[in-house]
């Protein structure tokens, strides 16, 4: 990993540090140093949580205090959160909701728990400030460009707000808000994420327009009757955020138009299959020695989680390459498109990838 | 007499794997919470030893500073290291507490340990001529490895070895023998001996150089308190394990017996081999659990501080099965270990049968010889034993 060259001070602390591990060998001085501040960990990206703040009933921010390693980010961005649930390291992906923080501040992240989410309802309602979490620094290129483009669009429905929320504080805090629509889908007006504060932005800057569309009273938002809402939508910059159904339709209808780079998108989580055609199999993972059976429908990802393998992961949703693995043999499938494929040498992304029969894989 | 049969031995594994998967399923916040605190206690305990060692003019301040870190260097290598590297906490995928990123503090890099101890002793427990943690290498512990005059002298030698166990332990490792054979090159050999030798170094100039030369006029008692929290650390480990396969009643086996041998039989074998050691709960955590040794063999991955707990269940199944399930003290059993060792130095009256003469299986031992109940007073199994019983 290349970071930002070594100021003078950090230079001569990673010579002090290399010094004293002699004492400290076969540890490093930060395994004793890190059981007073675990944020002072190099090794690991840390964060504290110093409040959980519920935004509706099912949907709460936590502001987090990022330790040594953190970098500032841009609003739109992502991280990823490592959590522990039950004695369990889980890790999962959530955009940042708080605008770029001003030197070493707080950020915060907006979850909902989603129905049998063991880390979302972790998150969510069982979280309390003082926890310590895994973070890794912020990433992502759903962000917006420099200079920011005087119309700007942005659809979202439900959790889809939050990177947008950072991109509108952010915009907000510098008091220059360009010409912007927001259209938003929630259930209902009590569950718009952000809804109190939208609306006052709403109010607060005359450039914003927000339409909130709740749609167990009004239905789903067609993209048909954008032109009504938006009647310049294919002269604005879009950024849209949601589920994945929803997305799907804006990239055709802006491909239709011809102007899909104008929309930019970020997915939340991948679609799978469920496809269990593969059926159960066995998974050798090669380099660190273990085996595991599998029901030909969890991820590789998972499947060496379970066994306890330190498996690398990234976005879990087949778009980083942080978790892949080279297959030694056996083939796969693609839990998105159920597509069956493999070759030995081939390389996999385990977290979209199950088993199909038995596996051997470099991991 | 009640004979155990081959539908019996697979009963006892399943009631062995039911035992298992009770625990992997209750794994939890309490098992992370324990193994996190006994990692900070340890860390306290030898930031504080050393500390105090530095104020070593005091007399009483040596001796608090060298138990303490004794004591440290006790729980780092066994309740820590030992099980953090057996894989027990892999399943909290916590980078930093994982066997494949944890090195312990003792002169032998973990990675060596893990394939000699973790697959080879834990694989092949107590099988002639697979275990090489059968006495070693260096010693004759079972009546079955034949006689030489050079075991005569294996009293001392095992005295020799107990304040130096870690660095038996790394030269262990290199599996020396194994060149004749062929079986290993001298250049994997060298590469590891490199390995050792940095490791090691390392180890020596934190204990006997870096602290002892910080501590400035008090150079000499911070050596000698390092020194002798190793060496204390060394003996306690050589004796804890001595007793956890080598106490008399402590079953040997030979490859032939294990050929084939099914999950319940490796079970079996892994009962057979093992005694456990009574004591109260910080014993236990002082020995790495290894007090439960039985457990621990038979789960070598499942986290240690659950091993007390499922010593009743495992000690019932036992007995519903008329099985042995040795156990003593740790003075009974070190003075057990140490009977075999005087007995075997001397060449042993009967020799072994011929293997084809031997019983091929475990389950085809005949039923006179075999698992019976009421062994006898030691819970021996005698046909497990060869000839010298």
């Amino acid at each position: 990993m290349t970071g930002p060259a070594r100021t003078p001070i950090e230079d001569v602390t990673l010579r002090l540090a290399d010094t004293v591990a002699w004492l400290t060998t076969p540890l490093m001085p930060e395994d004793y140093l890190t059981l007073i501040n675990p944020l002072w960990s190099s090794r690991e990206l840390r964060g504290r949580v110093e409040a959980v703040r519920p935004e509706t009933k099912d949907v709460a921010s936590l502001v987090i205090r990022p330790g040594r390693g953190w970098s500032a980010h841009r609003a739109g961005q992502f991280i990823r959160v490592g959590v522990d649930v039950d004695g369990v390291r889980h890790w999962r992906t959530y955009s940042l909701s708080s605008a770029p923080e001003r030197g070493a501040g707080r950020v915060t992240i907006t979850v909902k728990a989603v129905p049998g989410g063991v880390v979302s309802t972790h998150l969510v309602h069982r979280t309390k400030p003082g926890t310590i979490v895994g973070l890794t620094r912020p990433q992502g290129d759903f962000v917006l460009p420099e200079p920011v483009p005087s119309r700007l669009l942005f659809v979202t429905a439900g959790s889809g707000i939050t990177p947008v929320m950072a991109m509108l504080r952010s915009l907000a805090r510098i008091g220059e808000m360009p010409d912007a629509i927001v259209l938003h889908s929630a259930p209902t007006r009590e569950e718009v994420i952000f809804g109190p504060e939208l609306r006052t932005l709403a109010s607060r800057f005359p450039n914003l327009l927000l339409h909130e569309r709740h749609t167990r009273s009004s239905g789903r938002l067609d993209l048909s009757q954008l032109p009504d809402l938006c009647p310049d939508w294919s002269e604005r910059h879009v950024w849209a955020c949601g589920p994945t159904g929803m997305l799907r339709e804006a990239e055709t209808y802006w491909r239709e138009a011809g102007v899909v780079d104008r929309l930019h998108v970020e997915h939340f989580r991948p679609v799978l299959t469920g496809s269990t055609a593969g059926g159960a199999g066995h998974v050798r993972f090669l380099a660190s020695g273990r085996e595991a059976d599998t029901d030909g429908a969890t991820p590789l990802l998972v499947v060496g989680e379970n066994a306890g393998i330190l498996m690398s992961s990234g976005c879990r949703m087949g778009i980083c390459y942080s978790c892949t693995g080279r297959l030694r043999s056996g083939r796969v499938r693609d839990l998105r498109t159920g597509r069956e494929y493999g070759e030995e040498g081939e390389i996999v992304q385990t977290c979209v990838s199950a088993a199909v029969g038995n596996v051997e894989i470099e991991l | 007499m009640q004979t155990f049969s081959e539908a019996d031995v697979e009963e006892f594994g399943r009631e062995l794997d039911k035992i298992r998967d009770d625990v992997i399923a209750s794994r939890g916040e309490d098992d992370a919470r324990y193994i996190r605190r006994v990692i900070a206690v340890q860390r306290a305990l030898e930031v504080s030893g050393r500390t105090l060692l530095f104020a070593s003019v005091l007399p009483p301040a040596w001796l608090a500073g060298t138990a303490a870190l004794a004591t440290a260097k006790i729980l780092e290598n066994m309740e820590i290291g030992h099980n953090v590297l057996h894989g027990q906490w892999d399943w909290m995928r916590d980078p930093e507490i994982h066997s494949s990123t944890w090195e312990w503090d003792l002169v032998s890099p973990a990675g060596h340990w893990k394939y000699t101890h973790n697959y080879l002793h834990h694989t092949w427990t107590n099988v002639l001529g697979k275990d090489r943690d059968i006495g070693f290498v260096l010693l004759r512990l079972s009546p079955e490895q034949p006689w030489h005059p050079y075991y005569l002298g294996q009293p001392l030698y095992n005295a020799v070895l107990a304040p130096f166990f870690e660095w038996g332990v790394a030269l262990h490792d290199l599996e020396v023998e194994r060149l004749r054979g062929g079986d290993k090159s001298w250049t994997e050999v060298f590469t590891q001996l490199r390995e050792i030798l940095r490791k090691a170094g390392r180890q020596a100039v934190k204990d006997y150089m870096a602290f002892p030369l910080l501590a400035g006029p008090l150079f000499f008692p911070v050596l000698v308190g390092n020194l002798t929290a190793n060496m204390t650390r060394n003996v306690w480990a050589h004796t804890v394990i001595f007793c956890g396969h080598f106490p008399d009643e402590a079953a040997t086996f030979s490859e032939e017996q294990i050929e084939g041998e099914t999950r319940g039989e490796w079970y079996l074998r892994q009962l057979l081999g093992s005694c456990n050691l009574t004591g109260g709960p910080l014993f236990h955590i002082m020995t790495g659990n290894l007090s439960h040794q039985i457990e621990h063999h038979l789960f070598p991955d499942l986290p240690s501080n659950r091993y007390a707990e499922i010593a009743p269940r495992v000690r019932a199944l036992c007995e519903r099965f008329g099985l042995p399930y040795n156990t003593g003290s740790l003075l009974r059993q070190t003075a057990r270990v140490w009977k075999r060792v005087f007995r075997l130095a001397l060449p042993t009256p009967k020799q072994r049968p011929e293997p084809d003469a031997a019983p091929a299986r475990l389950q085809t031992v005949p039923a006179p010889a075999g698992y019976t109940t009421g062994i006898d007073v030691l819970g021996r199994a005698p046909a497990l034993r060869g000839a010298s019983g």
